[in-house]
């Protein structure tokens, strides 16, 4: 049996996940956009790690690793330097206004908890937790990617979901690290591939901001 | 001779919140001084800036009305009443069962009523300034700490500050994801009921950055003595509200005797003395905000409140 | 041998607006029937008081031969009539002494006169109907006279569509209603209550029911999206009939809810208790920020009664949630808070609907930016509305925090119900509450102080006189039971107890016999309240600080300019008005509700021309539901109006094919 306490601080971590995808939610600025990634990345290394240490599962060790240095050194430096190259312009704004995005998150939290609580009853403690809490930080992922006009907030978007499903991973009793890594390599290879087209579309049409790229769609003259 | 008794020790910690209070904000204007690197008042000179105050003449505006005159003591009364009902070094005294945090909460919105009226009755506008920002930081902060009171509420299994303190040093706590978003909360929310950076500037003498400096701007003399009384038993109460519930440990109960009194008031002290610091610390790091951005702020308090809530209904599912 | 009295008052109310018809020319005809509703409902409230504090005398009935031949009409008194006559004779009462002296500034009395006391019967008779013919024949009454009412100065801009919006929206509520009786009584046709209630519908039906009721019931009290004719209708009446309208005729709009869902309805389903909290949630949030947005003082208090409706919704939504649970504690709970408000807002409303009307009488003003300063006029009508306001924001001493403290209360016992839906809900419905009360307080600062404090914006201002001996008396003696109705909550409750006990079979612990008249709603570890303390202790520690500082402070005072930061000014125009004080409230929350949106016209430099700011504000509700209807029922009464210009002929085919068509329904169903 899981001692309580240890239960208690793995709970804290996934928690605290959520709240740093509010926190990213909540960001109207570039820079504290990555650096809050950077800092979503950290807090599911350590989340991972914890699991590795409950679950005495040393595989775990190498897949927080990896995350803490691919997601939140590797990848944050990335992009830093691809918005001061594209001098990207450095603010966000939300489609719809802070307050009614968050006000969404919180339905999307709630909802979230509703459909896996129920679901997952014959399942374990650590388990239903971690995967109630992986659900709703997919959904501020994908919520997140939604209500920005930015690329480049849209990437991390993807990426904040990928960590939720990291999250989930680990919390059902592990993961095969060879996964893991394939994972990982593949979300390196698709940011080389998504920095590649910012070059260019950057070069193209002078903005990344999607809301005035549509414009371009189609066959228009 | 048990009911005589009891009534004393509640006697004793009104007059104990009413006398701490002006020593907590002097202690918090030195430390905001240290940190900038200046000497700072003494720490007794709100008491010698209240005793100045007495002494002095009222001028009164040729529009004020009754309502001027009698808004700061049923403001004062209000606060006071509120914090006497906090435990601060026992829990269980006589009438803390006479009102719970809902009834805090509302004591002191009337608090807030009446300065906000008093803050129209002169007709000038920088009260309507004042009044019409605090009513508006006023209804996103009260919900948000009915907010963080749910949330301790559906934990603890009671809305009485005495239970909650029992139910906190107890072992069934354990370490919460909503406890933490709570106390974020409600510490969002008591910076800025206080009037404090960034929210409000209490030290400011420019009209674009007041709230509550502009309510009471035409107050003087006695009056303002009552009103600045008011204001430093409000940040005793908030402070003591925080450490009570989520650092209860060390609080005596009622009826435990002398040295359990005497022990719970050195740990009171104590958590006095490390909020004031914390409030020091964190008024100088930070800058103040724009009015409008205190909306964002306030609704922020207000929805980690709400995840607070969701996220009790998850944890420690069985 | 009650409910024969509450038939003769009934009677003598009738009696007395035949006589303000008749005597309208002479001069004591105001007097006449003023005076007459008053006896006629103090007395009734006498009698409503003594049958629910002694509950053995309830439950008789009596059945009149009048109405429909096979049906007669059927009175009951039980302890919900009971209840609600207590409350809406009070309101009566009230006005009635209100109008005493209001009454001499009518212009038109002859439009009024006969109608009050109607009005007044007609809602008497909603109480203590028993069947439901005399229920909906009694409503429609109701909604009639109170429409003659609205329509009394007709001549005024505005009230004339209001009128009309009103008398739309009553015969849509009504139809509602119509149609839920109808299922009710099935296919039997047993339209008396009692006949209802042995019977109770299948659980489609039953939730058709639901939905109808909310529609009837809800569009007469006013939630969200039927409150549109609200604002419109309550102003437009003259004062105490607003008091009326706003205080009494919403409750028994509350009645008609409880009665069809709580009594005739059988178990609820638990869907029922997420719809009805959220609607109410959303009512309460929605009808305060309207209210914050306006600055004329009688429409304002028309869109808080919006709100306040809302919270006795979510109070009433919660009991059907506990009771579908069969948690019928804390479904007693719930109601208790519901029922208790609907008291306490009768009371503070009506209160504040008086000062609204007696501010009316002595400047002819009703917009709050024409007025201020009337504190020095005015000031015991000053006192009595900042009461009303005070108890209005859910402030300790006073009664509406009780009522709000009991709700909350009952939100906290959430985490019991089984449903994932309702566990979420029912905080979130919490939160909406809570915003709902911080914005009411800050909604009354403004209606309180830019009406009676700062200095007179204009001349009827500065001459404002104080008002008459009877409005006086009726406000303080409801600013009084304001103030009692907080300080000994327990035997409010505890009168309450019968009413609890016939709906959800519970109780609650019974409140007199507690220490220092505490109330401990469900176990005294878990919440207690107790007003007499706090009322004791916040008055002596005002007279012991008022006492120390004047003893050892200077009591020197002198009056002179205001500060002002060194720069007063003496015109009064400086002051903050309605729109600019509630303005950080509407950047905050009114983007989002209203589509509120600023515009500013600032002339080019060099041009005399005013700057102009405009603010336009959209009512969604309006827009998106009732215009929308509106173009469509136009449209099709476009088309249809041409069956009016058809040739003989055509009116003969109409006919032929109508015969030949049912005919041929006849053959088919054969």
């Amino acid at each position: 049996m899981i001692d309580p306490l240890a239960l208690d601080v793995a709970h804290l971590f996934a928690g605290s996940l959520v709240l740093v995808s509010f926190m990213l939610l909540y960001q109207d600025r570039m820079t504290g956009l990555i650096n809050i990634f950077a800092l979503h990345a950290l807090v599911v290394s350590l989340s991972v790690a914890w699991q590795a240490y409950i679950q005495h599962a040393p595989h775990l060790y190498i897949t927080a690793a990896i995350a803490l240095v691919i997601k939140a050194v590797v990848i944050p430096f990335a992009l830093h330097r691809i918005v001061v190259r594209l001098g990207i312009h450095r603010t966000i704004e939300p489609v719809v206004g802070v307050g009614l995005t968050m006000l969404a998150g919180i339905g999307l939290v709630a909802l979230a908890i509703m459909v896996m609580l129920p679901i997952t009853a014959q399942a374990g403690t650590l388990a239903r937790e971690d995967l109630a809490f992986a659900l709703s930080v997919i959904l501020l992922g994908l919520l997140m990617m939604i209500s920005r006009h930015n690329a480049v907030s849209q990437v991390i978007g993807f990426m904040s979901i990928e960590n939720g499903l990291i999250l989930a991973a680990t919390g059902a009793k592990g993961m095969p690290l060879v996964v893991e890594i394939s994972v990982a390599f593949s979300i390196l290879v698709a940011l080389i591939v998504i920095g590649i087209f910012l070059f260019r579309i950057r070069e193209r049409f002078e903005t990344v901001d999607i809301h005035l790229l549509h414009e371009h769609r189609g066959e228009q003259p | 001779m048990a009911v005589i008794l009891d009534m004393l020790v509640q006697f004793c910690q009104m007059t104990v919140v009413l006398l701490l209070a002006p020593l907590l904000t002097g202690y918090v204007r030195k430390m905001k001084a240290q940190l900038l690197g200046r000497r700072g008042p003494p720490l007794l000179q709100p008491y010698r800036d209240l005793l100045r105050l007495l002494r002095k003449e009222v001028v009164l505006a040729h529009s004020a009305s009754w309502l001027f005159r009698v808004a700061p003591y049923l403001v004062f009364a209000a606060t006071w009443v509120a914090a006497a009902l906090v435990p601060t070094f026992a829990t269980g005294l006589i009438f803390s069962y006479a009102a719970d945090m809902i009834a805090i909460v509302a004591l002191l919105g009337s608090a807030r009523f009446m300065l906000a009226l008093a803050g129209l009755d002169v007709g000038t506008s920088f009260g309507g300034i004042g009044s019409s920002r605090e009513m508006m930081i006023a209804s996103l902060a009260e919900p948000a700490m009915l907010l963080v009171v749910f949330t301790v509420a559906l934990l603890a299994g009671s809305t009485q500050l005495s239970s909650i303190a029992a139910f906190m040093q107890g072992p069934g706590v354990g370490l919460r994801v909503s406890l933490a978003l709570a106390l974020v909360a409600l510490v969002m929310v008591a910076i800025a009921e206080n009037a404090r950076i960034p929210v409000d500037n209490p030290a400011t003498h420019l009209e674009l950055t007041m709230v509550h400096e502009a309510m009471i701007l035409e107050y003087s003399g006695r009056h303002l003595a009552v009103i600045e009384l008011a204001s430093f038993v409000k940040l005793l109460l908030y402070v003591s509200v925080i450490a009570c519930v989520f650092l209860p440990w060390g609080v005596a109960v009622s009826g435990q005797g002398f040295a359990a009194y005497l022990t719970g008031f050195a740990a009171y002290l104590v958590k006095l003395a490390a909020g004031g610091f914390l409030l020091a610390v964190f008024e100088t790091a930070i800058a103040k905000m724009r009015v409008f951005r205190v909306s964002d702020f306030l609704g922020a308090a207000l929805m980690l409140g709400l995840l607070a809530t969701l996220l009790l209904f998850v944890s420690r599912v069985t | 041998m009650a409910l024969e009295g509450l038939l003769w008052c009934v009677a003598v109310l009738l009696g007395a607006g035949v006589a303000g018809l008749a005597l309208t020319r002479r001069r004591g005809a105001m007097v006449l029937v003023y005076g007459a509703s008053l006896g006629a409902t103090l007395v009734a409230l006498v009698i409503a008081v003594a049958s629910l504090l002694a509950p053995a005398s309830l439950g008789a009935s009596l059945v009149l031969p009048v109405g429909l031949p096979w049906l007669g009409a059927h009175f009951r008194l039980d302890a919900l009539t009971a209840f609600f006559l207590v409350v809406m004779n009070l309101g009566g009462a009230a006005a009635s002494l209100f109008a005493l002296g209001y009454g001499r500034h009518e212009e038109t009395p002859g439009r009024v006169l006969p109608f009050y006391p109607a009005f007044l019967a007609g809602m008497n008779l909603v109480l203590i109907a028993a069947d439901a013919f005399t229920f909906l024949f009694a409503w429609e009454f109701m909604s009639l006279s109170s429409w003659a009412l609205v329509m009394a100065h007709h001549r005024r801009p505005g009230n004339a569509a209001a009128g009309y919006l009103y008398l739309l929206m009553a015969s849509f509520g009504t139809l509602a209603l119509i149609l839920a009786f109808g299922l009710l009584a099935g296919a039997s046709g047993g339209y008396a209550f009692d006949a209802i209630r042995q019977a109770p519908p299948s659980a489609g039906i039953a939730a058709v029911v639901l939905v109808l009721a909310l529609i009837g019931a809800g569009s007469k009290a006013g939630l969200v999206p039927l409150h549109v004719w609200l604002p419109l209708a309550h102003p437009a009446a003259p004062s105490h009939v607003s008091a009326l309208m706003s205080g009494v005729m919403t409750k028994v709009a509350v009645y008609g809810f409880v009665r069809i869902v709580f009594d005739l309805l059988g178990p609820p389903a638990w869907w029922w208790g997420a719809l009805v909290p959220l609607i109410g949630g959303v009512t309460a949030v929605m009808g305060v920020l309207y209210a914050l947005m306006e600055h004329d003082l009688k429409r304002l208090l028309a869109y808080h009664t919006v709100e306040n409706i809302g919270i006795i919704f979510i109070g009433l939504g919660l009991a059907l949630a506990f009771e579908a649970n069969e948690m019928s504690g804390a479904a007693a709970l719930a109601l208790t808070a519901a029922l208790l408000h609907v008291f306490n807002h009768s009371v503070f409303k009506s209160l504040l609907f008086f000062g609204a009307g007696a501010v009316l009488n002595s400047t002819g003003e009703r917009d709050m930016e024409r007025l201020g300063g009337l504190i020095h006029r005015m000031p015991r009508t000053a006192l009595a509305f900042l009461i009303g306001s005070a108890a209005i924001s859910a402030l300790p001493p006073f009664n509406g925090f009780v009522s709000e403290w009991l709700t909350f209360q009952a939100i906290l016992l959430s985490p019991a119900l089984p449903q994932w839906l309702l566990k979420f809900l029912v905080p979130a419905v919490g939160a909406m509450l809570a915003l709902s009360a911080a914005l009411a307080a800050a909604c009354f600062v403004k209606a309180f102080g830019i009406t009676f404090l700062g200095r007179p914006r204009t001349q009827v201002a500065r001459e404002a006189a104080e008002t008459d001996r009877w409005s006086l008396t009726a406000m303080f003696a409801l600013a009084a039971l304001c103030l009692l109705a907080g300080i000994l909550p327990g035997y409010f409750i505890d009168a309450l107890a019968p009413v609890i006990h016939a709906l959800t079979l519970a109780n609650l612990p019974r409140q007199e016999q507690l220490d220092w008249l505490t109330i401990v709603p469900i176990a005294q570890s878990r919440s207690s309240y107790n007003g007499l303390l706090l009322f004791f202790f916040i008055v002596l520690s005002a007279g012991v600080a008022a006492e120390v500082i004047h003893r050892f402070a200077s009591a020197a005072v002198r009056r002179s300019d205001a500060w002002d930061c060194g720069f007063p000014d003496p015109s009064p125009a400086t002051q903050y008005t309605a729109g600019s004080f509630s303005q950080p409230i509407r950047r905050v929350f009114g983007s989002v509700v209203f589509r509120a949106g600023e515009e500013v016209h600032l002339p080019p430099p060099g041009d005399v021309r005013p700057a102009r700011l405009e603010v336009r504000l959209h009512d969604v509700p309006w827009d998106v539901l009732y215009a929308p209807t509106a173009r469509l029922v136009g449209f099709a009464a476009e088309r249809l109006n041409r069956l009016q210009f058809l040739t003989i002929r055509g009116y003969l085919t109409l006919v032929f094919g109508a015969l030949v068509a049912l005919l041929m329904v006849l053959t088919v169903w054969q």
